[in-house]
C-alpha cells in the first residue's frame, strides 16, 4: 500500500501537510447543558456535557471544586463491522481518563464546589483521530454549556509513514503500524496538555512530527473560535434588549 | 444553532431566515467574546476583573462565551447559556427533590440543589412558634416530593448551601399549572414577577432561575394540604416541560376548561419564545397570545411551524419599527 506516493499524495488524495475538513455544530442535544458535533473527515463525534449539577453520589463530592466525569463510548454502528462493545472496556476507560484528565486541566473547577460536570462523548462514525475529536467536540459543548475555563483545549493527531511526517491520520493510515502521536493545546497561550504516542521515534523526527501535529491544533483553533462567536453572536442578537 | 422539533416547509424556513437576517440586523453594536478572547480596557491599571473574567500575562481574557458588561472599573462577562446564578431576593420557582431532617431539598437549576429549612416556612397554622419533633415528622404533609415550589432566595451561608425562604402568604406549593424550563438569561430581573392576569384568570410567575409557572389562579399562595399535587411523578430533565392538567378529585374544585385552555396558550406562547431565543416578558407573552387569538391559531397549532415563523417576522418588524422611531 503506497501511504505517500512519488509525487506526494496520500492514500485519499490529501499532502501530507494537510488536515480532513473539519465542521462542528453547536446545540445539538436539546436536553443538555451544552453539546457539540465535531467532524473531522469521516470520524463524527457527539459530546454532550450536563452540569455544574448536584453531585450524585455524596461520597465523591468535593468541597473545594467541581467533580468531572467523563464518558467516552463508541456507538455500535461507528465502524466498518458493528460490533457489541462492553462499556466498561479497556480502550473506552483509557480514552476517558484522558479526556477527564485534560478537561479538567483547563476548566476553572474552583469556581464551582460541591458540583459535579458531566461530560458524555460518544463517537458515531470513527475513522482515525477520534480521540482528537472527541477533545474538540468536548471544548466546544463546556463552551456552550457556559462552563468558565482557562482557554479552549484544541487536539489533533499526526504520524510518519514513509519518511514522511503525515497531519490528521485516518483508520488506514493509522493501521499502518507507523507512529501515532496525539497532542493536545491550549490553543491562546499554546501550552501542551496531551501528549501521547505508541510508538518509538528518534529525537529530531519527534520533533517534527509534532510541530506537524502543534500546526494542526492550531488550525483546528482558528475554526472553533469562529464557530464559538457565530452561535454568541447569534444568541444575542435573538435575546434582544 | 439548536434545532426545533417540529417541520417547517420550505417557504417557512425562507421566511424565518429573512426574519432572523432583520433581527441581526436591528441589534444593537454588542461586544460578544468567547473562552480566552482578550477584553479591550483602556487602562491597564484599576480594572476590576469581574465574573467570567481572568488575567492572563497582564491582559484580560474572557473564561466565558457571552458579552462584555463595563459598569465604570468593573468589567465582566456575562454568560448566555449558564446555569442561574442567585442573587438574594430573586423569587424563584422549583422542584422538591428530597424531604430532609428539617429542610427540603429543592432543584433550582442552579449548580447544586437549593435548601429550604423548616423553620423558613410559614407552618400551616399559621402561629409563630418553635418548630417541634412533630412539626418535623409532618413536614410531608407540607411539601412532598416532586411538589413545585414558589421561594425567594435567603442567600449563601458558609459552606457554599443555597438557604431559601418561604416566609410571605404569595410563596409556597403551586398547584393546577405547568412549570416550563427556559433558559436563565432570557428571564430578566424585574420588580415584578407574579402576574395575576384577570381576563385569562391565570397566574404566572417568572422564576429568575428559568422556571417559570403558568397555572390558574388561586388566592394566596396556597399549601393546602388536602389536594393532591398534580405535578408529581414527572421528569424533569427536559429543556422545555410539560406538566398536564390532570383531572382533580371531587373534593377539589375543578379548573374550567376556558381557564385550562388559557393556561396552555401561555404556555405554549412561553415555549415557542424560549425557542426562538427572544427574552421573556410580560408584554412580549400577552402580545404573543393575543396575535395568537387574533390568528385563530389553535392551542395545538401554536407550537407547529407556521405560528412560529409568524412570531419571528412580527418580532423583527416590532424591532425594526422601534429602531426606526428612536433613529
Amino acid at each position: 500500500m503506497e501511504y505517500v506516493s512519488p509525487e506526494g499524495l496520500r492514500l485519499d488524495g490529501r499532502r501530507p501537510l494537510e488536515m480532513r475538513q473539519i465542521n462542528a455544530e453547536i446545540g445539538v442535544v436539546v436536553k443538555a447543558d451544552g453539546s457539540a458535533v465535531f467532524e473531522m473527515g469521516n470520524t463524527k463525534v457527539i459530546a454532550a456535557v450536563y452540569g455544574p449539577r448536584e453531585v450524585q453520589n455524596r461520597s465523591q463530592q468535593l468541597s473545594d471544586q467541581a467533580l468531572v466525569r467523563c464518558e467516552y463510548s463508541m456507538a455500535n454502528f461507528s465502524t466498518g463491522d458493528r460490533l457489541r462493545r462492553p462499556k466498561g472496556d479497556r480502550r473506552s476507560s483509557e480514552i476517558s481518563l484522558v479526556i477527564r484528565q485534560t478537561m479538567e486541566a483547563c476548566i476553572l473547577t474552583h469556581l464551582m464546589p460541591r458540583s459535579q460536570i458531566d461530560i458524555y462523548v460518544q463517537v458515531l462514525q470513527a475513522d482515525g483521530g477520534t480521540r482528537s475529536a472527541c477533545i474538540n467536540a468536548a471544548t466546544l459543548a463546556l463552551a456552550d454549556a457556559g462552563i468558565p475555563m482557562r482557554d479552549l483545549i484544541t487536539s489533533c493527531s499526526a504520524g510518519y509513514l514513509v519518511n514522511t511526517p503525515l497531519l490528521d491520520l485516518n483508520y488506514v493510515e493509522d493501521s499502518a503500524g507507523g507512529p501515532d502521536l496525539t497532542v493536545g493545546i491550549l490553543a491562546k497561550m499554546d501550552k501542551v496538555t496531551l501528549l501521547q504516542m505508541d510508538a518509538k521515534l528518534p529525537m529530531h523526527i519527534f520533533e517534527k512530527v509534532m510541530q506537524v501535529a502543534m500546526e494542526g491544533c492550531r488550525a483546528v483553533a482558528q475554526y472553533i473560535r469562529e464557530v464559538l462567536l457565530e452561535n454568541t453572536k447569534e444568541l444575542e442578537y435573538r435575546r434582544g434588549l | 444553532m439548536r434545532d426545533v422539533n417540529f417541520a417547517m416547509t420550505q417557504t417557512q424556513k425562507v421566511r424565518l431566515k429573512r426574519a432572523l437576517q432583520c433581527l441581526r440586523d436591528c441589534s444593537v453594536a454588542s461586544s460578544p467574546v468567547i473562552v480566552a478572547d482578550t477584553i479591550p480596557v483602556n487602562l491597564e491599571d484599576n480594572i476590576l476583573k469581574g465574573h467570567g473574567t481572568a488575567e492572563l500575562e497582564g491582559e484580560v481574557v474572557a473564561t466565558l462565551c457571552g458579552a462584555v458588561e463595563r459598569v465604570n472599573k468593573l468589567v465582566l462577562v456575562r454568560p448566555f447559556r449558564a446555569r442561574y446564578k442567585p442573587e438574594i431576593g430573586d423569587i424563584v420557582v422549583g422542584r422538591v427533590i428530597e424531604v430532609a431532617p428539617k429542610r427540603w431539598r429543592l432543584d433550582i437549576n442552579f449548580i447544586q440543589d437549593a435548601i429550604l429549612m423548616l423553620s423558613s416556612m410559614n407552618l400551616p397554622d399559621g402561629i409563630q412558634r418553635r418548630r417541634t419533633a412533630v412539626d418535623e415528622l409532618n413536614m410531608r404533609s407540607i411539601f412532598e416530593e416532586n411538589d413545585v415550589i414558589c421561594a425567594e432566595v435567603r442567600g449563601s451561608q458558609n459552606d457554599g448551601s443555597l438557604h431559601l425562604q418561604a416566609r410571605s402568604q404569595k410563596y409556597g406549593k403551586l398547584e393546577k399549572g405547568q412549570l416550563l424550563s427556559v433558559s436563565p438569561y432570557l428571564v430578566k430581573r424585574r420588580k415584578q414577577h407574579f402576574h395575576y392576569l384577570e381576563q385569562y384568570g391565570v397566574d404566572l410567575i417568572l422564576g429568575c432561575n428559568g422556571y417559570i409557572w403558568v397555572g390558574a389562579h388561586s388566592d394566596g399562595g396556597g399549601k393546602n394540604e388536602d389536594f393532591e399535587d398534580l405535578s408529581a411523578k414527572l421528569e424533569d430533565k427536559m429543556e422545555v416541560e410539560v406538566s398536564p392538567l390532570a383531572p382533580h378529585k371531587e373534593e377539589a374544585s375543578s379548573v374550567p376548561l376556558g381557564t385550562r385552555e388559557n393556561v396552555c396558550r401561555l404556555a405554549n406562547a412561553i415555549r415557542i419564545l424560549s425557542l426562538l431565543g427572544f427574552n421573556i416578558s410580560m408584554e412580549l407573552i400577552l402580545d404573543t397570545v393575543v396575535a395568537s387569538v387574533t390568528w385563530n391559531t389553535t392551542v395545538r397549532d401554536m407550537l407547529g411551524g407556521e405560528f412560529y415563523t409568524r412570531i419571528a417576522e412580527r418580532e423583527a418588524e416590532r424591532r425594526s419599527s422601534k429602531r426606526a422611531t428612536q433613529v
